[in-house]
């Protein structure tokens, strides 16, 4: 079976991120970019796959500026075969992007698209719903174990309180949690092999999908600081300052 | 027009999630309609029916929706979602799960977790794990949203809301339940409890949680922890607090043994109090709290505990 990656370009996880001053978005000028973790998570799953030989292609996808080229490599060392970008600069919204992996699916037939539950910039947590509800796919998100049997997969996902499994007709929408798996580390060689992969470029306008964003965002601000309070010498001062506060 | 809110509930009873949802949604359109979806679920009907502020609820009962599958709710909510401009869910496993499937269905983008309500067109969200936040407006098209419901005050329950059954919408038969594994705790649920305390790697291990979980039973609080502790086994995943986890907006929050991570910030920097025990005196925790104490925890916890006896 084919399976689709979805990989976003997003900035690193460990860099603070910052608000430009104009209030218009954060600085993402020579600010380190990664590929989304979550999405990590999702490349890693579709390798362990095809390694249990339940995959036999895995496709990574990437849409964003030229950039995101570095994003999709990143996922051909990891062990993905092919990438496509798409090509678009700015702000995309998550409808947008659903659109558009959905047309790459009907031209790629996938059985399994797998991606992050969301991306750690905008936070949206919408595309792998979306896509399965666009293609009317079954959807699995938030997982934190799959395993693929005959034209099924069940999904075990991290819910309010625990765990639930469902079982999902192929093919479906996956969308992966923090626990899935460990990513591995791509070795030199395999970092070398990712660079004569083949990668497809493609518009936004290839897929016939209008990119504008429909909402309209009027601004980005930092958020309300905390300042540190007391210190306070022992557990028993600290017992009584919450008394006389009449938290407890 | 009117909004309609997605209920959480256990079929039994209804989750507090919903009277802060209907609190956003009152402040987006009115009337607000409450749809329970559920498998005899006329208990959590009746509790959404009593919400100060609810017009109407609408109770769809019905075996294909007994565990809220997103492709069969999906489809029921598609089938009433004519009547509304603005449709609403709590941001909880079931409302980020099934919101974004309705909203494509409808080719309108959705508003993940907003914090607030500035004009029924305008809101506020966090991004970048809360540290920026972004005002968006929707305008020319209906509203679906996310309620991030730490943000919100839960609605009164002085309503008596009339009930009305809705039919079933067609299962497309794509997806099955199999299973569940619940935690079960005597204690607070973490997304409703007043006060939380919550361990981090400081604990060391499993067993050393128990510190953690005396002190919440003698003080009626939910017990969460860092990424950290759970990653390392310490707790379930349902434990975790942050911007991956739960965000929690209590009282008090008290952290043991947590460094301060943006991811964990995230998760509770709105809680009313912030309270701080760790031995590293840098640690990033000390920065947002209102009481801080630099301490070993296994001396810290035992002591904190008996202080609490001697009232």
């Amino acid at each position: 079976m084919k399976v689709l990656v979805p990989v976003k370009r997003v900035i690193d996880f460990n860099v603070a991120v910052r608000v430009k001053a104009d209030r218009s978005g954060v600085e993402l000028a020579n600010v380190k970019m990664s590929i989304n973790p979550f999405d990590e998570i999702a490349v890693e799953e579709a390798v362990r796959l095809k390694e249990n030989g339940k995959a036999s292609e895995i496709v990574a996808v990437s849409i964003g500026p030229q950039g995101a080229q570095e994003t999709i490599r990143t996922a051909l060392a990891m062990g993905a075969d092919r990438g496509i970008l798409v090509k678009h600069e700015g702000r995309i919204e998550p409808l947008t992007v659903a659109k558009i992996l959905k047309a790459i699916a009907v031209e790629e037939q996938p059985q399994l698209v797998i991606m992050g539950k969301q991306a750690i910039d905008d936070d949206s947590n919408q595309v792998g719903q979306m896509l399965a509800a666009l293609l009317n796919w079954p959807q699995g998100t938030f997982a934190a174990k799959v395993d693929v049997a005959d034209g099924s997969i069940a999904v075990t996902r991290e819910v309010d309180g625990g765990l639930q499994t469902v079982a999902l007709k192929l093919p479906a929408v996956v969308t992966t949690d923090l626990r899935l798996n460990q990513p591995r580390y791509a070795s030199l060689p395999n970092i070398m092999k990712a660079r004569k992969k083949p990668i497809v470029e493609k518009t936004v306008a290839d897929y016939g999908v209008d990119a504008a964003p429909r909402l309209k965002l009027l601004d980005v601000r930092e958020p309300e600081k905390r300042r540190a309070g007391a210190r306070v010498a022992s557990a028993t001062e600290l017992a009584q300052r919450l008394r006389e506060r009449g938290v407890i | 027009m009117a909004a309609l809110v997605l209920a959480e509930h256990d079929n039994q009873s209804l989750n507090e999630a919903t009277a802060k949802t209907v609190t956003a949604a009152l402040q987006i359109s009115a009337p607000v309609h409450v749809l329970v979806a559920g498998l005899n679920c006329a208990g959590a009907a009746a509790q959404a029916a009593a919400l100060s502020g609810v017009e109407k609820v609408l109770v769809c009962d019905d075996s294909r929706y007994a565990n809220l599958l997103p492709e069969p709710t999906a489809e029921l909510i598609l089938s009433l979602a004519h009547s509304y401009d603005a449709i609403l869910a709590a941001a909880t496993a079931n409302g980020k799960n099934i919101l974004p499937r309705v909203a494509a269905r409808l080719d309108v983008p959705q508003i993940s977790e907003i914090v607030a309500v500035e004009t029924p067109e305008i809101f506020r969200r966090p991004i970048y794990a809360g540290n920026a936040v972004e005002t968006v407006k929707a305008e020319g098209f209906k509203k679906l949203i996310t309620v991030r419901i730490s943000a919100f005050a839960a609605a009164g329950k002085t309503g008596s809301a009339n009930i009305e059954n809705v039919p079933p919408a067609g299962d497309p038969g794509l997806s099955r339940f199999v299973g569940e594994t619940l935690t079960r705790s005597e204690r607070p649920d973490l997304s409703a409890a007043k006060i939380v305390i919550s361990g981090g790697r400081g604990l060391q291990s499993k067993e050393n949680f128990a510190l953690i979980e005396r002190i919440a039973d003698k003080l009626g609080a939910a017990v969460g922890a860092s990424r950290a502790a759970v990653d390392a086994g310490f707790v379930p995943n349902d434990r975790q607090v942050g911007q991956t986890g739960k965000v929690v907006a209590p009282e008090l929050y008290i952290a043991v043994g947590i460094s301060g991570a943006i991811q964990h910030l995230a998760g509770m920097k709105d809680s009313k109090i912030i309270v701080a025990i760790n031995k590293d005196e840098g640690a990033a925790i000390f920065s947002v709290a209102d009481y801080g104490l630099v301490a070993d925890l296994f001396e810290a916890l035992p002591e904190f505990e008996k202080a609490l006896e001697s009232r």
